[in-house]
């Protein structure tokens, strides 16, 4: 059997997330049950979803440095607006969504740096959301409250909200058309011009798609935390990057993965579990997450190697 | 015409334009009363950015992903370590800053191992750095604050001629960092580098030991500036980088170096630095809060990237 490259790629994310999901296991086995499992996963689904956003993001080569503070953002709007005048709260959302859309258009007119650009509006995000709630509070909308908490029978909520979106950001940017003259904007933009599509309509679609699963992100946030504040979510930046590398996704070129972005994010959260479990100092926890993205994108090396040499043969 | 080629040439003077406007604005307000104060504490302040902003500058100028962001950990790791080491004793001080080089030394030498060795991105390796780099800060800090050593402290805070003595100390190392990227061949090697890696690789330059070099000198500028924040603000503490991440890649490119990597510019550095302090201290004069502050920053870093892009695509 011939394994597509593609395929290859998606091995070294799930196999280390199922070594890390063993080692959790093989240390406290009470975690392999419905509500262990789901209190391991519980946190990723928020981070997944930022983790799908920061994704279509790179597929344009472009990298969205307000990821954070713009989930911080969406999640304020959710523990306010959203839950005290809903129709309020969804027209926030679509302004946010149309920013989106528009910064996509700027950075593509105007020839900027996507960084600096983003880098710039992550101040914005951050203001509004300060404004909205200066200081910790608000409460989750009962629907989003009761869907992160819901439990469906056999498989727990987050491991069913994870294959959930893994399946539709998996149809909507490898299946349908959409998605192939996205990937096509990062690999080539100029031939997608000339074949006749707009570049720019692509972007502001492809940013504004971002802008959509940042939104749910939020809102996924909050559902898990009952209430909000300005600065929830600053490392989703970071987390939401690394989780789309460790996927297999790439800087610039359009070649990006969404199972393995969420796998990505899995891995992520899992990773901070792991270590609490192992008992590691507080002080070293970061580091040790540190340690183990090294580790995860060297055995990635070592795959793309393999795979490089029976290329060859 | 003339004006226009001017303006294309030397792409920095967009941003001391508007650090200009933004000082008299200021000042204005405050009825002119300020002036003096307002300038002695941007000097200070923007000496801080312009030193980590200058490392990013070589690191950016290596073409499009290259980018460090162990840049806060290792200021916060400098920091602290060398005040540990100094102990409040005069004698050290050369000590201590000879180890804070050290520090950053090793801290470059492992990003780029990280980069080379394992082909992570830039990004990723830098990022995987920092959380181990922060964590030894965590484990080294435990929460006290050590003070610095008192002479360090006075040098630190004090002013020559009117001038705050580290902003002359940054003076200096741009002037080095000037010579060093216009006149020497190292520079001309990570211009190159930028513009097209594999065309300075034909040409016989040795890329892989420019870029060494690049994060290296990036990361040891950063724990020196890490070294004399920590001497001017009395005492190390673990969150005392966080603000320079954002910082050093927003006065590097506000300056007017060319994001996708071969062309750097030295003098925007200052410019943005100087902006980016005045700019805040321009929102706090006139009372807006927090949230209005954070936001009209943002705007305006982004009107200035417009502004200042719009040169790019005329051409």
């Amino acid at each position: 059997m011939k394994l597509s490259s593609g395929t290859i790629r998606l091995i070294i994310p799930a196999a280390s997330l199922v070594l890390l999901l063993a080692a959790v296991f093989y240390m406290q086995p009470r975690a392999m049950s419905y509500t262990g499992l789901n209190l391991l996963f519980n946190l990723a689904v928020p981070i997944a979803l930022a983790t799908i956003a920061q994704m279509l993001i790179m597929s344009v080569n472009d990298l969205d440095l307000s990821m954070g503070t713009f989930v911080s953002f969406c999640a304020c709007v959710s523990a306010t607006f959203l839950q005290s005048s809903p129709a309020l709260g969804i027209l926030i959302f679509l302004g946010a969504i149309a920013a989106y859309a528009l910064i996509g258009v700027v950075i593509y007119v105007r020839d900027l740096p996507s960084i600096v650009v983003t880098l710039g509006m992550s101040f914005v995000w951050g203001g509004l959301a300060v404004l909205i709630l200066p200081s910790p509070g608000g409460t989750a909308p009962t629907w989003a409250r009761w869907l992160m908490t819901a439990k469906p029978p056999l498989v727990p909520m987050a491991i069913v909200a994870s294959i959930l979106i893994a399946a539709v950001t998996h149809c909507i940017v490898m299946r349908s058309s959409f998605g192939v003259l996205m990937r096509g904007v990062g690999g080539n933009d100029r031939s997608v011009e000339r074949a006749g599509w707009s570049v720019l309509g692509l972007r502001a679609a492809t940013y504004a798609l971002a802008g959509f699963f940042a939104v749910l992100a939020g809102i996924a946030l909050v559902g898990l935390t009952t209430s909000a504040d300005a600065n929830i979510a600053l490392r989703y930046t970071l987390l939401s990057i690394a989780g789309v590398i460790l996927g297999g996704g790439q800087f610039v070129g359009g070649k990006v993965s969404p199972i393995g972005a969420v796998i990505g994010a899995l891995t992520l959260t899992l990773a901070g579990s792991f270590l609490s479990f192992m008992r590691i100092s507080p002080d070293w926890q970061i580091g040790a997450q540190g340690a183990i993205l090294i580790v995860v994108l060297a055995l990635r090396l070592a795959l793309n190697r393999l795979e490089k040499r029976e290329k060859s043969e | 015409m003339t004006l226009h080629h001017l303006l294309m040439a030397k792409p920095w003077i967009w941003s001391f334009a508007a650090t200009i406007t933004v000082w008299i604005v200021t000042v204005l307000f405050t009825g002119g009363a300020s002036s003096f104060g307002l300038s002695q504490a941007a000097l200070t302040f923007a000496a801080f950015s312009v030193v980590v902003g200058i490392g990013q500058m070589f690191v950016i100028t290596l073409g499009p992903g290259n980018i460090d962001l162990s840049v806060p950990a290792t200021m916060t790791l400098s920091g602290t370590l060398a005040l540990k080491l100094m102990d409040v004793q005069d004698g050290m001080i050369v000590v201590g800053l000879l180890a804070s080089i050290g520090i950053g030394l090793i801290i470059g030498i492992g990003n780029y191992v990280l980069i080379k060795a394992l082909r992570i991105p830039p990004i990723i390796a830098t990022l995987s750095m920092s959380f181990i780099v922060q964590s030894v800060a965590i484990w080294s800090n435990r929460g006290l604050r050590i003070k610095p050593p008192e002479t360090l402290a006075d040098f630190a805070t004090s002013s020559l001629f009117g001038i705050p003595n580290v902003a002359l100390v940054a003076l200096i190392l741009s002037i080095a960092a000037w010579v060093l990227l216009e006149k020497s061949i190292y520079g001309r090697w990570i211009s190159a580098i930028g513009q097209s890696t594999f065309a300075a690789r034909m040409a016989g330059i040795p890329v892989d030991g420019t870029r060494l070099v690049t994060y290296m000198l990036c990361a040891v500028l950063a724990s020196v500036c890490g070294y004399l924040l920590a001497s001017f603000s009395g005492g190390a503490a673990l969150n005392m980088g966080s603000e320079y991440l954002l910082m050093s890649i927003a006065v590097v490119v506000i300056g007017g170096t060319a994001v996708a990597g071969g062309n750097s510019n030295i003098p925007g550095i200052w410019g943005a630095s100087l902006f980016m302090f005045l700019v805040v201290s321009m929102l706090n004069t006139y009372g807006f809060g927090a949230g209005f502050r954070l936001i009209l920053t943002g705007l305006i870093i982004i009107a200035v990237i417009l502004l200042a892009g719009g040169r790019q695509s005329l051409r």
